[in-house]
């Protein structure tokens, strides 16, 4: 799972930097306005990519808290 | 909110909120890695090398993201497929400021390398703790000397980036400062759910 989501990132990541040949003149239409675009998609997707790990993270300790309190 | 007009980058400029808020969110959080690391030495509670950890984690997110955006910006303004003499991409790859980035990255992914091939609590605590304060150290010439001793694209080759009043003027600050302590204090929250998750866990398990 979590070298799923990397290699996703990765390959979104590559995405721009191999496709800058096509998306070349739309990119830097109006002032380069769509760069930030770009900048801000990925910040934003890297942090939420980041905040689901540990929402699984966690949801793994909740289900091994369950099994010990049961346990006992 | 206006932004100045500069040559090559433009528009682009507003990536300062984002790109650059991202190193600088790395570097707070760093330090606060380091202050934690050294505090777990003088006084040998996990609770510091816990932090110290769940810190140092959150700063290399941080700049992984930066990195990233940097690419990002990198390719579309400092190389241009559509103009034969401009740079080209592996050409600008070379520049100073990307390797020390990477290297002072690299140097942080073998901290958590090194912290989870030790099994003991105590040992992993105080060795991990040594070596953030060296990753710490070395932060400095890779990220902050060298590359302001050789020539790169980079902007603030000359003195400050992002705080060169060359590069940007009192409006961007305006909305850039309030972003820094904005992003950090995301990063902060991030790392406090880490720290909180861990203390659980610890719990548990020694139940």
């Amino acid at each position: 799972m979590i070298k799923r989501i990397i290699l996703s990132f990765l390959l979104l990541i590559c995405n721009y930097v191999l496709f800058a040949q096509d998306m070349a003149t739309e990119m830097r239409s109006n002032g380069k306005i769509y760069i930030v675009v770009a900048v801000l998609v990925t910040v934003f997707i890297g942090i939420i990519l980041y905040l689901i790990r540990l929402d699984r993270k966690l949801a793994r300790l909740e289900k091994e808290t369950k099994d010990s309190s049961l346990n006992k | 909110m206006d932004v100045p007009a500069r040559e090559v980058i433009q528009e682009s400029i507003r990536n300062l909120y984002y790109h650059v808020s991202m190193w600088f969110s790395m570097m707070i959080l760093f330090t606060v890695s380091v202050v934690n690391a050294v505090k777990y030495l003088s006084t040998n509670n996990l609770k510091y090398d816990n932090l110290a950890r769940q810190y140092a984690v959150v700063g290399i997110v941080f700049g992984v993201l930066g990195y990233s955006t940097g690419m990002i910006w990198a390719s579309f303004t400092w190389a241009d497929p559509n103009n034969p003499a401009s740079a080209s991409f592996a050409s600008i790859a070379k520049d100073p400021k990307l390797i020390g980035a990477a290297i002072a990255l690299l140097i942080y992914f073998a901290y958590l390398v090194l912290r989870d091939s030790i099994e003991d609590i105590d040992k992993k605590a105080r060795i991990s703790s040594v070596y953030n304060i060296f990753a710490f150290a070395l932060l400095f010439p890779s990220i902050w000397i060298i590359p302001r001793l050789l020539e790169s694209l980079h902007p603030g080759g000359e003195g400050n980036p992002a705080l060169n009043p060359k590069d940007i003027d009192a409006r961007m600050r305006m909305v850039f400062y309030p972003a820094v302590i904005g992003w950090t204090l995301l990063g902060v929250w991030i790392a406090s759910l880490k720290v909180r998750m861990k203390n659980l866990k610890e719990k548990t398990f020694y139940k």
